[in-house]
This record gives C-alpha cells, sequence and structure tokens, in this order.
C-alpha cells in the first residue's frame, strides 16, 4: 500500500469519526470550552464532553485543582474565557454572587437531555446546574486493627478516641488518627463538619453575622483537639494527598476521607500488604451525642456561563448533556464517584458516601458569605492547634477576621 | 517606566481606598440531590445597579489600611492599653495578621540577608583557590541550589524534614525524640525557612562574589605578601575592600528578594507557623471569595515597607555615585 493510499485511508476514517460524534450530538456550530476541577470522575465527563467535537465545533476542556481562584474572573470577561464551569455546592455561589451563569430552563425545554428530574439544581425556580455525582467525607477504617484492639466499628467521635487510645495503648500504631487538618480549607472544612454534628448553625437568624463563637464552637475544637493527640504530629502540613499516603503505607487505622477519594483506597496498587483488603468504608460519624453526622453533603454538576453568545451556549449544552449520559457508564467509571446518573450501580468504593446519605447528614452551606467565613477559619485556627491561644480566642478572632472581609464585600 | 511601573502602583493604590457595594439579599428556594430548602442569595439584578451608579465600589478612604486585617489602629490602641506586660502587648499583637506577617518576613530578611552573602563570600573564596581542572565543575555544582525552581526546590526538602523523611528521621535519632517534628513547632517551621532560604541565595553571592574575584588588584595582594601579612590579613585588607561595592549590591537585591518571601510557606505548607505580606496578598487574592481590595492594600503596606528598607542602601549607592563624577 503506497503513501498516499493510505493517508487517504486515515483521513476518511478521522472524517467518519468526527461526523459521527457530530451527529450523536447534534451539535452544529459554536465553541466549547469547559473549566473544572481536576479528578477522575471531571475527567470522565470532561472527556465525554470533548468527544462532541468535530466540523466547525471546537471543544476545549481546562481541568484543574485551581479552578476555584480563576473562575470568576475568567467567567467575568465578556465574552466569557470558559462557557462552562464544572461546580460543587460551594463553588457555584460565587457565580451566583457576580450573576455569572445563566438559567438553563430554556435549553432544557429547547434540547432535552438524558437526565434524571433531581439531577437538576434549582435556584429560586430557574435551574442553574445539572448535577451528577454526590460526594461525601465519611469513615474510613482498619477492620484488621480494630479486631486486634478489639473494638467494634465506632460511630461516633468518642468512640474513635476510645479506639484509638487501645490502639495506641497496645502499640499497634503510633498515630492511629488521620485527617486533612492542613493549616487553610482543609482544617476549616473539618471545622464546619464537627460544629454542624454538634448542631450549631453558622450565622445568626438570616444575617449575614457569624455565630461560631460559643459553647457549640467551642465544644467543636475541643473535639477536633483532642483527636490530634492521635495525629501525626505534623497534622497542620497534611493534606488529603499526604494521608492518603499515610494510609497507604499502613500507619493510619481510622480517618475521615472523601468518598471521591476512596476507589483507590480499595486497590492493592501501591499500597502496603494487609492495608487495601482489610479497608473498610463506614458512614460518617455522630459527635457529642448529637443525631446530625458530623459530615456535609456535596453534589458537582455543571453550569453555563452567562457572558456568551447563545450559539456557544447551546453547544456547550448539548457538549456536556453527552458529558454526562448514561452511556458514560463501565465497570471502571462506575468505581470513580457516587454518580446520580441513569444506569449506575452502587459499586464497594460508594459505600461511605450512601451511608453517609442515608444518615441524615447536611448539605454544605450554600450561602453567598459562607465561604468568606470558611477561609477566616482557615486562616485562624491554626494557632489554636499550634497552642499558641485558648478556643475561645481563636474563635473571637474568626468572628473578627471574617467581619472585616464580610464588611469589604457589603454583606455587613 | 509609566506603564510598567507607575499605573500598576495607581490602580493598587486606588483599588485600595474602595470597597464592595452592599449587597442586597432575597430569600428564595433552592432544590438540589438532597432536597429542597430557604436560602439567601444575592439579588444580582439590584445590585447590578448599584455597580452601574458607583462602578469602583463604595469609597471609604483610608479606612481599609486601619482595619483588623491591616494596620488595625484599634486593636493595637486596646492591646496596648490592657496589655500588663511587653510580652502580653506582642502577643496581641503578633495575633495580627499583618503584623505576624511583617514580623516573619522582617526575621527572615535581616537573617537570611547576612548568612547568604557570609557564607557566598567564603565559598567564592574556596573555589577561588582550588585546582582549575576541575573548578568548572565545582562553580556549576554550587549554583545547583539557584537553577532549582524555588517551588520544586521547597517541596524536596519539605519531604526531607517530614518525620518519616531522611532528615526529618535522622533528627529524631540523634536527639533520642521520636516525637521531633520540624514542621510541627514555629521557631523550627521558621528555622527550616531560614536555613531554606539561604541555602537556596547563597549561590547567588557566590556568583557575584566570584566574578570580583577575578579582578582582584595582583600587585596589592603580592605587596601585602612581601610585607608577611597572612592569608587572613589579606583577606581583611585587601580582598573585602575590594568586594565591597559588590556587597552592596548583592544585599541591596537579596533585601528585595527575601522581603518578597512566598515559595517556601507554600512549598513547606507553613502557614500555619509563617506567614509573609506576599503569602496574605496571595490567600486574599485566592480562593472562592477574593478580597481584592484587601489585597490592594496589603500591596501599597508592602511597597511601603520596601522603599523604607531599601532607603539606606540607595541612600549609600547615591553618595558613592555622586562622588565618581
Amino acid at each position: 500500500m503506497n503513501r498516499i493510499l493510505k493517508s487517504a485511508l486515515i483521513a476518511t476514517g478521522l472524517m467518519s469519526q468526527s461526523i459521527a460524534a457530530y451527529a450523536a450530538c447534534g451539535i452544529e456550530s459554536g465553541n466549547v470550552n469547559i473549566l473544572g476541577n481536576e479528578f477522575p470522575a471531571i475527567q470522565t465527563v470532561g472527556a465525554a464532553a470533548a468527544a462532541c467535537a468535530g466540523d466547525g465545533v471546537e471543544i476545549k476542556t481546562n481541568l484543574t485543582k485551581e479552578h476555584k481562584d480563576i473562575q470568576v474572573p475568567s467567567l467575568t470577561s465578556n465574552p466569557a474565557e470558559y462557557t462552562a464551569a464544572i461546580v460543587a455546592n460551594s463553588s457555584i455561589v460565587p457565580l451566583m454572587n457576580d450573576d455569572l451563569i445563566r438559567p438553563l430552563d430554556d435549553l432544557i425545554a429547547k434540547h432535552g437531555g438524558n437526565f434524571k428530574d433531581n439531577q437538576k439544581i434549582s435556584i429560586g425556580g430557574k435551574v442553574m446546574a445539572i448535577g451528577f455525582m454526590a460526594n461525601a467525607q465519611h469513615l474510613v477504617y482498619r477492620k484488621d486493627i480494630l479486631e486486634q484492639a478489639g473494638v467494634e466499628e465506632p460511630k461516633s467521635y468518642e468512640e474513635v478516641l476510645a479506639a484509638a487510645k487501645i490502639i495506641k495503648d497496645k502499640g499497634l500504631m503510633q498515630y492511629p488518627f488521620g485527617a486533612a487538618y492542613a493549616a487553610g480549607w482543609g482544617l476549616a472544612q473539618e471545622f464546619n463538619n464537627m460544629f454542624l454534628g454538634h448542631g450549631g448553625e453558622f450565622f445568626k437568624d438570616g444575617t449575614a453575622m457569624p455565630n461560631i463563637n460559643n459553647e457549640t464552637g467551642v465544644a467543636t475544637l475541643n473535639v477536633m483537639k483532642a483527636l490530634t493527640e492521635y495525629m501525626n504530629p505534623d497534622f497542620l502540613t497534611l493534606n488529603n494527598n499526604e494521608i492518603n499516603a499515610e494510609w497507604k503505607a499502613g500507619n493510619v487505622a481510622m480517618m475521615q476521607m472523601w468518598g471521591s477519594r476512596a476507589g483507590p483506597l480499595l486497590s492493592d496498587e501501591g499500597t502496603a500488604p494487609g492495608v487495601s483488603e482489610n479497608t473498610v468504608l463506614a458512614g460518617a460519624l455522630l459527635v457529642g451525642g448529637g443525631s446530625i453526622p458530623a459530615t456535609t453533603l456535596w453534589w458537582d454538576g455543571w453550569t453555563i456561563s452567562k457572558n456568551i453568545s447563545d450559539e456557544d451556549a447551546e453547544a456547550t449544552y448539548l457538549a456536556l448533556i453527552n458529558g454526562i449520559d448514561p452511556k458514560i457508564m463501565n465497570d471502571e467509571v462506575a468505581t470513580q464517584a457516587v454518580w446520580m446518573i441513569d444506569g449506575y450501580e452502587p459499586t464497594p468504593a460508594s459505600a461511605g458516601v450512601f451511608a453517609t446519605m442515608a444518615s441524615g447528614a447536611k448539605p454544605y452551606p450554600m450561602i453567598p458569605y459562607a465561604s468568606l467565613l470558611h477561609t477566616a477559619l482557615g486562616n485562624e485556627l491554626p494557632d489554636f492547634f499550634a497552642g499558641n491561644e485558648s478556643a475561645e480566642k481563636t474563635l473571637e478572632d474568626v468572628e473578627a477576621a471574617y467581619e472585616t472581609a464580610a464588611k469589604e464585600k457589603g454583606f455587613l | 517606566m509609566l506603564l510598567f511601573i507607575f499605573l500598576p502602583i495607581i490602580s493598587v493604590v486606588t483599588q485600595s481606598l474602595f470597597i464592595d457595594h452592599e449587597q442586597v439579599f432575597t430569600e428564595v428556594e433552592s432544590c438540589d440531590f438532597f432536597g429542597c430548602k430557604k436560602t439567601t442569595i444575592i439579588d444580582t439584578a439590584a445590585t447590578e445597579q448599584l455597580r452601574d451608579e458607583q462602578p469602583l465600589g463604595r469609597f471609604i478612604g483610608l479606612q481599609n489600611y486601619f482595619n483588623r486585617s491591616h494596620l488595625a489602629s484599634s486593636e493595637i490602641a486596646l492591646a496596648w492599653s490592657s496589655a500588663e506586660s511587653f510580652g502580653e502587648f506582642y502577643d496581641n499583637v503578633y495575633n495580627l495578621p499583618l503584623y505576624r506577617a511583617i514580623i516573619f518576613t522582617l526575621v527572615y530578611t535581616f537573617t537570611v540577608t547576612p548568612l547568604l552573602i557570609i557564607i557566598g563570600f567564603f565559598i567564592a573564596i574556596g573555589v577561588n583557590t582550588i585546582n582549575r581542572a576541575i573548578r568548572g565543575f565545582v562553580i556549576f555544582f554550587s549554583l545547583l541550589p539557584m537553577i532549582v525552581t524555588p517551588l520544586v526546590g521547597s517541596l524536596i526538602l519539605f519531604w526531607m524534614i517530614d518525620s518519616r523523611g531522611i532528615i526529618g528521621n535522622t533528627l529524631q535519632r540523634l536527639f533520642e525524640d521520636p516525637d521531633l517534628s520540624l514542621k510541627a513547632s514555629t521557631p523550627l517551621t521558621w528555622a527550616t525557612l531560614i536555613v531554606y532560604g539561604v541555602w537556596h541565595a547563597a549561590p547567588f553571592a557566590f556568583v557575584i562574589f566570584y566574578a570580583g574575584l577575578q579582578t582582584l588588584p595582583q600587585d596589592t595582594l603580592e605587596s601585602a605578601m612581601i610585607d608577611g601579612a597572612s592569608r587572613w590579613e589579606r583577606i581583611r585588607y585587601v580582598v573585602i575592600p575590594h568586594l565591597m561595592p559588590l556587597v552592596t549590591f548583592v544585599a541591596l537585591i537579596q533585601l528585595m528578594d527575601n522581603f518578597r518571601v512566598f515559595e517556601p510557606i507554600v512549598g513547606f505548607n507553613a502557614s500555619a507557623h509563617a506567614t509573609s505580606l506576599s503569602s496574605i496578598i496571595f490567600s486574599d487574592l485566592s480562593g472562592e471569595s477574593r478580597l481584592l481590595s484587601s489585597a490592594a492594600t496589603t500591596s501599597v503596606l508592602t511597597i511601603i515597607g520596601v522603599v523604607i528598607l531599601l532607603s539606606p542602601v540607595l541612600v549609600r549607592t547615591w553618595r558613592d555615585w555622586g562622588k565618581k563624577y
């Protein structure tokens, strides 16, 4: 076969593929550029959306951990840099605050799509996002270590503390508990979880005034401090990645971890012998005798930018509908997340998130000023854990830092 | 000059004088996978109208400069009047974000800069005396810390000082303290950052001084030898005076560089124990809600800080320059 014939064949092959994709997604023209977080489930959605690229339709994705930092500036410009943003229930709020995403009702009416009604995320009666997966932090534990220590599966943080004491005293492990307590977002998120578990409300009824400097806040910090006694002393620098590495090395017996990161924990790859087969995903823990689990529920979904042409919005909608179509599901994809998509069969990796959802956990608050409080917590809490000041003083600092920021943003 | 220096400074100063509009809230029902509930959202139409009327936001003058995130005038006054000892006053001041950042930044700048000049000088003297055949290699290896990207360099060190890393573990054995952790205590974190800073910047001083050594007046050196000056006396009375203008130059560059210390704090995940002016600007600008005015205010204060810091060196350079013409 000569070279010309070969290249002609390849070209025909490529063309027929793009025609097939074009026919499958029904996009006639327009540009699509998707911004989103970077983890396997979102990469799957991005890749399925990008498969719609073809004649006159360009589809780009930028999936990055820095998506939260760039989403507001890049969607503020007109026309927006990205036609779609994949968000979670916290990161949709800044986009709503600045009116940067468009309602999807007209696109749904015109083009429909293969998704369930409960995937529509509506705010004030308008569909603003289409959800595709759920997530939550929950307990992961080592059944062999707990058996050796002679304790049952813990249901509350008090039981975790008791179990950790036995494991440490018996010399089974030096630092039996793990959680992402690194200064910043992660530490603040653990505070949020524990505060909700204690039955706390972050803001005074209906206002933007903070409501954490009280007995609930102090109790929250005290439980967290007690847990750090059983954590690697470097806990203020350890994020999810490092904690997972510690888990895989067999150095941790119980940890609080994201459901979306559970899949790799159950696989043998890069894990010390005896760890993965003894890893159990359990629901979220209770705390302080409360009935609400100390965790938050999260969804991930996609939104479409406001500052783009109707043509691009339609193209983006069709590409993303294809991105979350039930046909993306296969055995590997199913382990990547707790999908809300039709045809998803729960896998062992999803057990923790389902148990958490069934136990009545609250969603992360979708409030315009919640992220400011989150940031203030992340900046001020390390002082308490480094042993520099009392719980009351720290909470006072958090409220003061939050109020300064909230005044600047016009919330107070 | 005008485009790249003057205009950005004007824009930062302007930004620091304004804050966002008051937000108008409405309550709506929001529904997701987990159920429906009432939530507060921002009435974007009403906010839009406010924004059209005053595109820059609300003018508040210098209030940003004196709020708790910056100079914190009322907090400082309260700390001064309520504190019973200087230690207590210091603790209260250290608790305020800007002062905490300034304290670390100054400690870092004024320990790293002299140390790197001294170490750089001795490396230069040492390299200058070794055999020419291997000098090229030695120079290359001495430059490596500067060639490695700061973030990568600090990440490498971050893992090495981990309690399970090579340096961290060795220290634990050396001091026979299994709970010793360089990352868990504030003084040890500061020491680590300072050691990293010196390690990273010493090659810069070395290269400059090494270049200077190549122009040493051989006549003066030889006459000093004939007069019976020891090696140390030759360094003290001939080499150091010859390199003095270069010391000023290195000090100037490194003061500026160290004053904006940032990468090691990110690389070492050290924000729990150390924050710098640059790192608090970064934390204002990142995350879901960006605090532009706060970041602008800190930037203006940083610029003022740089000017104060460099003024002695600048005055000195100006005098030297004036002498010659």
